[in-house]
């Protein structure tokens, strides 16, 4: 139905300011070229470049911002051709960008919250020699990250959606001296590249059936298609969803992406680069809005609400405080992806909980990364305890998100989160039951292991005063420096507003409708008043229930070895990696076994065989040489005798 | 006078070449034996230049003799070293060039 809705606004050229939004991708990626190709030499002044490229491309696109803001709604839709880019036969993909709301509200969030980033890194790898390199790669991200939200084609989208994996790649392994990072970067590239196969099969069938790969030729036609082919691609889009944004089944990669720095944890694995999954599904609202894909919107309600179970079950048993975090972010993910499975209802809904989840978890983790970097890089919260007094800047800001994210009452995550849990009741019959029940229990979840996160970290007694860290030197907590605390304190203040601002009056809703839609209202069984109380009910339950167990007794140092069933598996990720060891890793093995066989024996065995053969018979026929010249005499006689036999048959047979 | 019979006789004469070249050892003999043979063939080349009534035969047979001549004066030569240096002319004796 809104397919309709989207089509009646048309997309008009970019003019004014707009007609070089082409700068914003420049900036990063010519400040990612200079850092990356410019050497040692630019070492001094590399992080100052770094940040001011990605300031500089979010200032101007505040500028677009308020430029389209004073549009009428049917003017911003705004399509700036740049050049040709493919040219081949019936294949014409142009390189263009397209400023829509979605695409602004993106490059807002990549920007700004990269800015903020950007300048906590200068604290964070002060110490780390090649600081200016780590630029680059932050700067290649963003670059590629705007490309991603800015194309104006699938194609373009995949292109910048591969080169933010290239760049998630290059900051995983950013301590490529240990395995666990090497291993950690690794397995993040294969397990995007199953997905990426997702999205490329989208692509290539879009164009088989439609001709073009470009939003407005495909949204156009999408309509005209058959079931089956509109399925599929919905399917086909979420598979290269799922791989982006770490969900159920693809989503063992994101936790151990914890291996690189923190503030790449921040900014690619929590704020943006992950939430490029939900963009897709967003971006094809039309797509999916298509009473035909309700079959691929039911799938992908299922995923969101698989992954937000997954997500925050593992949290609660893992000491690791990155780790959590990332479980967390899983988790969160699962509700914006549940949120945009819902149709018209939650387009909107999704990208707002991604957009205040892009706050306080990018604040959580520049929060976590304060706490590392004043504990000499220590993950384990059981050996932390009681840090609030010693770093008082980095417990509030980190209590703000945390507040935020459990959905405290008017903070950002109580407007985002309850809204989609309350559309996901809204849904048809036992759907609205289970998919909000889910989306109900998870909220509790997320405030059980939030909280305990809370108490083992900052209140408590301190835990490492008898302890030294790895490298055998003695914990000093100490507060960061004002690079570090100024991005947190400006994320906690968007934690705690954002979410209001963007609700109060549907005005992200409003904003988005001219890409996604209008909000479709939903009327549950229960009514949204109650559902917000059953929420904050059930998160302060969870909170309570974590203090009960956690706040009020010692916690050991190491974590306890003899725990029951539940604990075991979620330690284990739910025997995620046991799963994807045992349906692919090893038959993969095996299948690579079972060739190098056929190769060494078959084909090898062929070639060798043959070489053997005629070696061995050259040798015996060598033999008739025996040097006897009246041996060679006979033989001649003999041929000579034969040919002229042989003659004397032809002539008189 | 039937010129079949200059056939017959030169068959003869290659039959014994041939035979000599393959059972005698001395290398001497085997190069006579390799004349005959020869000759025998020359004879052939005759009688047929006889048959036909052209000449082609008999000036092949002349190009034999030539080549038979330059032949002889190398082989000896050769026979000549080989029994310098191996004080035998022995055509088995000399058997190195072999696998």
């Amino acid at each position: 139905m809104t397919g309709t809705i989207n089509l009646a606004a048309e997309v008009q050229q970019a003019s004014g300011a707009a007609s070089a939004a082409w700068l914003l991708l420049l900036l990063p990626a010519v400040g990612a070229a200079v850092l990356l190709l410019g050497g040692r030499r630019t070492d001094k002044w590399g992080h100052l470049l770094g940040c001011a490229t990605v300031i500089a491309a979010f200032a101007y696109g505040l500028v677009l911002f308020l430029g389209s803001t004073s549009l009428a709604a049917d003017d911003r839709l705004q399509n700036l051709h740049l050049f040709d880019w493919i040219q081949s036969g019936a294949l014409n993909i142009d390189f263009g960008l397209r400023l829509d709301p979605l695409s602004l509200t993106f490059v807002l969030l990549i920007t700004g919250v990269g800015s903020l980033i950007h300048i906590y890194s200068i604290g964070y790898m002060h110490d780390d020699a090649d600081r200016r390199r780590f630029f680059g790669y932050l700067n290649l991200f963003v670059a590629a990250m705007l490309l991603l939200v800015l194309g104006n084609s699938f194609v373009t989208l995949y292109f910048g959606w591969e080169g933010v994996g290239l760049a998630s790649y290059l900051l995983i392994g950013w301590y490529q001296g240990k395995d666990f990072a090497a291993t950690a970067a690794k397995k993040a590239f294969i397990m995007n590249r199953v997905g990426d196969v997702g999205l490329a099969l989208a692509i290539f069938l879009m164009f088989k059936t439609m001709g073009s790969t470009s939003y407005d030729v495909v949204f156009d036609k999408i309509g005209e298609q058959s079931t089956g082919t509109v399925v599929a691609i919905g399917i086909l889009l979420l598979l290269g969803a799922c791989g982006k944004s770490g969900q159920f089944p693809l989503q063992a990669w994101l936790p151990d992406a914890m291996a690189g720095p923190t503030p790449v944890s921040a900014l690619i694995h929590a704020a943006t680069m992950v939430t490029a999954g939900v963009y897709l599904i967003a971006r094809s609202s039309p797509i999916y809005s298509l009473p035909q894909a309700e079959d691929a919107r039911f799938v992908v309600m299922i995923v969101g609400a698989l992954t937000l179970l997954i997500g925050c079950v593992i949290g609660c048993a893992y000491d690791d405080f990155k780790k959590v975090l990332a479980y967390s972010t899983v988790s969160q993910i699962g509700y914006m992806i549940l949120a945009v499975g819902l149709g018209p209802a939650g387009y909107a809904l999704g990208i707002m909980h991604l957009l205040t989840h892009g706050f306080f978890k990018a604040g959580l983790f520049l929060g976590a990364g304060s706490v590392m970097h004043g504990m000499n890089d220590e993950g384990d919260i059981r050996r932390m305890g009681g840090l609030a007094k010693k770093m008082p800047i980095t417990f509030i800001t980190w209590t703000l998100g945390y507040l935020a994210l459990i959905g405290f009452p008017f903070l950002s995550g109580y407007f985002s989160k309850d809204a989609i849990i309350a559309a996901a009741f809204g849904e048809h019959g036992w759907r609205g039951w289970v998919f909000g029940g889910v989306a109900l229990f998870g909220a509790g979840v997320t405030a059980f292991y939030m909280t305990r996160l809370l108490i083992l970290v900052f209140l408590g007694k301190p835990r490492y005063e008898d302890l030294k860290s790895e490298d055998g030197r003695d914990y000093h907590p100490h507060e960061s420096g004002a690079t570090m605390t100024i991005p947190m304190i400006i994320l906690a203040v968007g934690s705690v507003g954002i979410g209001a601002f963007l609700a109060l009056g549907d005005r992200l809703a409003g904003w988005l409708e001219p890409t996604v839609g209008p909000l479709a209202e939903t009327h549950g069984p229960l009514s949204h008043g109650l559902i917000a109380i059953l929420t904050v009910a059930i998160s302060a339950l969870g909170a309570v229930i974590a203090f009960l167990l956690f706040g009020r007794r010692e916690q050991p140092v190491t974590r306890p070895a003899r725990v029951s069933f539940p604990v075991r598996a979620a330690r284990a990720d739910l025997y995620g990696n046991h799963l994807n060891e045992a349906l692919f890793g090893k038959p993969g093995i095996w299948l690579s076994r079972a060739l190098v066989y056929v190769d060494n024996r078959g084909v090898d065995g062929l070639v060798n065989g043959i070489a053997a053969t005629l070696g061995g018979s050259s040798g015996r026929l060598r033999r008739t040489q025996t040097g006897f010249v009246r041996s060679y005499a006979l033989s001649m006689l003999g041929g000579a005798v034969l040919l002229t036999a042989a003659f004397l048959m032809v002539r008189f047979a | 006078m039937t010129p079949s019979y200059y056939l017959l006789l030169s068959a003869l004469l290659f039959t014994i070449g041939a035979v000599g070249v393959l059972v005698r050892r001395n290398a001497i003999v085997v190069f006579m034996c390799i004349e005959l043979m020869l000759n025998a063939v020359n004879l052939t080349l005759v009688t047929f230049a006889r048959i036909n009534g052209s000449l082609d035969g008999q000036v092949m047979a002349f190009f034999v003799m030539v080549v038979a001549a330059a032949e002889v004066v190398v082989g000896l030569a050769i026979i000549m070293s080989i029994f310098r240096t191996r004080r035998t002319a022995s055509v088995d004796d000399a058997n190195l060039l072999k696998y």
